[in-house]
């Protein structure tokens, strides 16, 4: 029964969903403060190329390596990110130019490429992954076992992330200060909370978490690293935080959705079934495309919509 | 705590900052670079002057250069117009490679029966219907569903690598060398479709870069001196104004969107007529043309003139990174530095908005 196709997608869906929700999830936290991110693809390769480094070179125990790996990830994520805090809050430059330079200097082609290059990544493949568990023993349940039980741990860190996200976003004090700076700066700053330091935090938070998604790629995903493994995962978080209304739950489904688009190829390919391979390489983006105009024409001008600040710089007006 | 420094809008913009600000980038960018360099266990003198060496020193160094600046170009001219409009495409890239599809088509079927400048001009047109038609689609689902176009012009990006791969790798197309078995290529297009060179005290200047000159120029006159450019200034520095003022900013994105694409479109063209002769899925794919374009078309400060200049000057900077890659120059090291003058060019936006003065009441209150 657990060799059923819907089973085995489902299955993936969340594999490979998992890192595009800790991207769009730290996009939430950026753009709630006002922020655009247009770096995180950068952000995530870089991420990603820190933790297969640290996996291949931290001694100790395989498990003190692999967290080291996440948490050396994430800090390359969070401290991409501070340059673009830098850039966007402090020197209030335009956020869409700053976060296509950050993908152009961390990106595929870029600093992530030159550190792989010079640390010899990819010559090696990652050993110290982080594995599939078998949750309770009920990895082989039937149906539910490969879905729910046999994820890695990211994956369950993922699901309590939803939760924390939601909670902080909509039922505390920071969370409603975090909205109010990502609506009307102004009125936030007149009300004594400091403008500057949520966009600051939540650009950060927002960076460590795309670091995190990157960290997956190369230590879950794939084995080995490439240059630009992340293939675009970043720019469909992106559309993701738009697809999701800047909420984490409805993100957190609209990941799986593109994690499921994403892993058909392999799927259907390892099944033999007969259909192009390029027109499943396609799906996600082109599926992205019709997301994004659907969510666009519908929505727009519901309340349901962009924070209202999101890509403004914030200018106090001396007195 | 106040900080040290206070920003103070400037009123006027002063005419000196239009060269001094990239000026100051470049320069800063580079102090970075050798950070980077100096970091990672490399002598950043050693680095740079081997870059001047390959780029820009000697007749041959400079033909390189400017080879590498011309499709450079396009893409610079294809980032600067939409930008200079509020429109973010970013995907010049994927406009690139169908304009370099369009014009192979085109290569193929009338290289072998028209004369050579007639086939030169039914590529370079069949390059930029090609890829000003790609952009058109994301000007039209901004303009008539008010769709990001920054994510959609990115993912067709993306589309676009995968047709690319499609035609040559995938199927037995028209585009494909049916002669490659084991190892598939594009079809060379007939000798007689091959673009001109022209020789210019030693330096092969490709005809595409002519063009290019003569693209950037309509492109200055289109902007500053016609009614259509002056609509496009009313709407990218207030949407809403233009709309008041009857100006149809639907149609004007749109079209704006579909020139972007056409000027991107063209590059490919000229990838194809004058440098490559066929259709180089990888080739293409590793160039990453459209994204450097955006590099461009930023320290010009979107001016179309300057993108000539600037597209040279990134040109030999790419053109010495593949000339230099291998084990002491690795290959992410060019794009590191690329996108380090991108940040330069953004922050050095800064001075041309606000003049930085010190904060003398913090120093009073510290005192």
């Amino acid at each position: 029964m657990n060799s059923n196709i819907f089973v085995i997608i489902a299955s993936s869906a969340i594999f490979y969903g998992t890192p595009l929700f800790f991207a769009a999830l730290g996009g939430i936290f950026t753009e709630r403060s006002g922020v655009l991110n247009l770096g995180v693809e950068g952000t995530m390769l870089l991420g990603g190329v820190s933790g297969a480094w640290a996996s291949q070179h931290v001694p100790g125990s395989a498990w003190f390596t692999v967290l080291a790996a996440i948490i050396i990830g994430m800090a390359a994520g969070a401290l991409t990110s501070t340059l673009l805090a830098f850039l966007c809050v402090t020197l209030r430059t335009n956020q869409t130019v700053a976060g296509l330079a950050i993908t152009i200097f961390a990106g595929g082609v870029g600093l992530s490429s030159y550190f792989a290059n010079i640390w010899k990544v990819a010559e090696a493949p990652v050993d110290r992954q982080v594995r599939r568990l078998d949750v309770f023993g009920w990895a082989d349940a039937p149906v539910v076992g490969p879905i729910l039980f046999n994820q890695t741990i990211l994956t369950y860190l993922s699901w309590v992330l939803v939760v924390l996200a939601s909670v902080y976003l909509f039922r505390t004090r920071f969370g409603l200060q975090l909205r109010a700076v990502g609506e009307s700066p102004q009125t936030a700053d007149a009300m004594g909370i400091n403008v500057v330091k949520y966009r600051y935090l939540h650009t950060i938070l927002g960076g460590a978490l795309a670091g995190l998604g990157g960290v997956y790629y190369s230590l879950a995903i794939v084995p080995t690293w490439v240059d630009g493994m992340t293939k675009g995962a970043g720019w469909i978080a992106i559309a993701l935080v738009i697809f999701g209304f800047w909420r984490p739950s409805i993100t957190l489904i609209g990941a799986y959705l593109f994690g499921a688009l994403q892993s058909l190829s392999s799927t259907l390919k390892a099944r033999n079934v007969q259909i192009s391979g390029d027109v499943l390489d396609a799906l996600p983006f082109f599926m992205t495309i019709v997301v994004l105009v659907l969510v666009s024409t519908r929505f727009a001008h519901r309340r349901l919509g962009a924070p209202a600040a999101l890509g403004v710089p914030y200018e106090r007006e001396e007195r | 705590m106040r900080s040290p420094v206070r920003f103070e809008r400037r009123l006027e913009q002063p005419k000196w900052l239009n060269w001094a600000i990239p000026v100051v980038s470049l320069i800063a960018a580079l102090v970075l670079g050798a950070i980077v360099l100096l970091a990672t266990g490399k002598n950043p003198l050693d680095v740079y002057s081997r870059i001047f060496e390959r780029g820009f020193a000697g007749t041959r160094a400079l033909s390189g250069s400017i080879k590498t600046a011309t499709p450079l170009a396009f893409t610079g001219l294809c980032a600067a117009i939409a930008f200079r409009m509020g429109l973010i495409n970013i995907g010049g890239e994927g406009q690139f490679y169908m304009g370099a599809v369009g014009a192979t088509w085109a290569g193929l079927v009338f290289g072998g029966d028209l004369p050579t400048g007639a086939v030169v001009i039914v590529m370079a047109l069949s390059g930029m219907v090609c890829g000003g038609l790609y952009a058109a689609i994301v000007g039209v689902l901004r303009a008539k569903f008010n769709t990001n176009e920054i994510i959609t012009s990115l993912m067709m990006n993306y589309l676009a690598a995968i047709f690319l791969n499609y035609l040559i790798y995938n199927s037995t197309s028209y585009w494909r060398d049916p002669e490659s078995r084991n190892f598939p290529a594009g079809k060379p297009i007939p000798d007689r479709a091959d673009w001109n060179f022209y020789e210019v005290g030693g330096i092969k200047i490709p005809l595409a870069f002519l063009i290019a000159i003569i693209a950037g120029a309509a492109i200055w006159v289109l902007y500053k001196r016609t009614r259509f450019g002056f609509e496009v200034g009313v709407i990218a520095d207030s949407p809403k104004a233009a709309r008041y003022a009857g100006i149809r900013t639907t149609s004007t994105i749109v079209i704006v969107l579909a020139l972007s694409g056409a000027l991107a479109g063209l590059g490919g063209a000229a990838d194809v007529g004058n440098f490559r002769g066929l259709l180089d899925s990888k080739g293409l794919q590793m160039s990453g043309y459209g994204y450097t374009g955006i590099v461009v078309a930023a320290l010009a400060r979107l001016n179309p003139i300057s993108t000539l200049f600037v597209a040279v000057l990134i040109g030999g900077l790419t053109n010495a990174g593949f000339a230099l890659q291998g084990p002491d120059f690795p290959s992410g090291l060019v794009g590191t530095l690329q996108g380090l003058i991108l940040f330069t060019a953004v922050a050095g936006e800064v001075l041309v908005k606000y003049r930085i003065r010190r904060n003398r009441r913090a120093a009073a209150v510290m005192a």
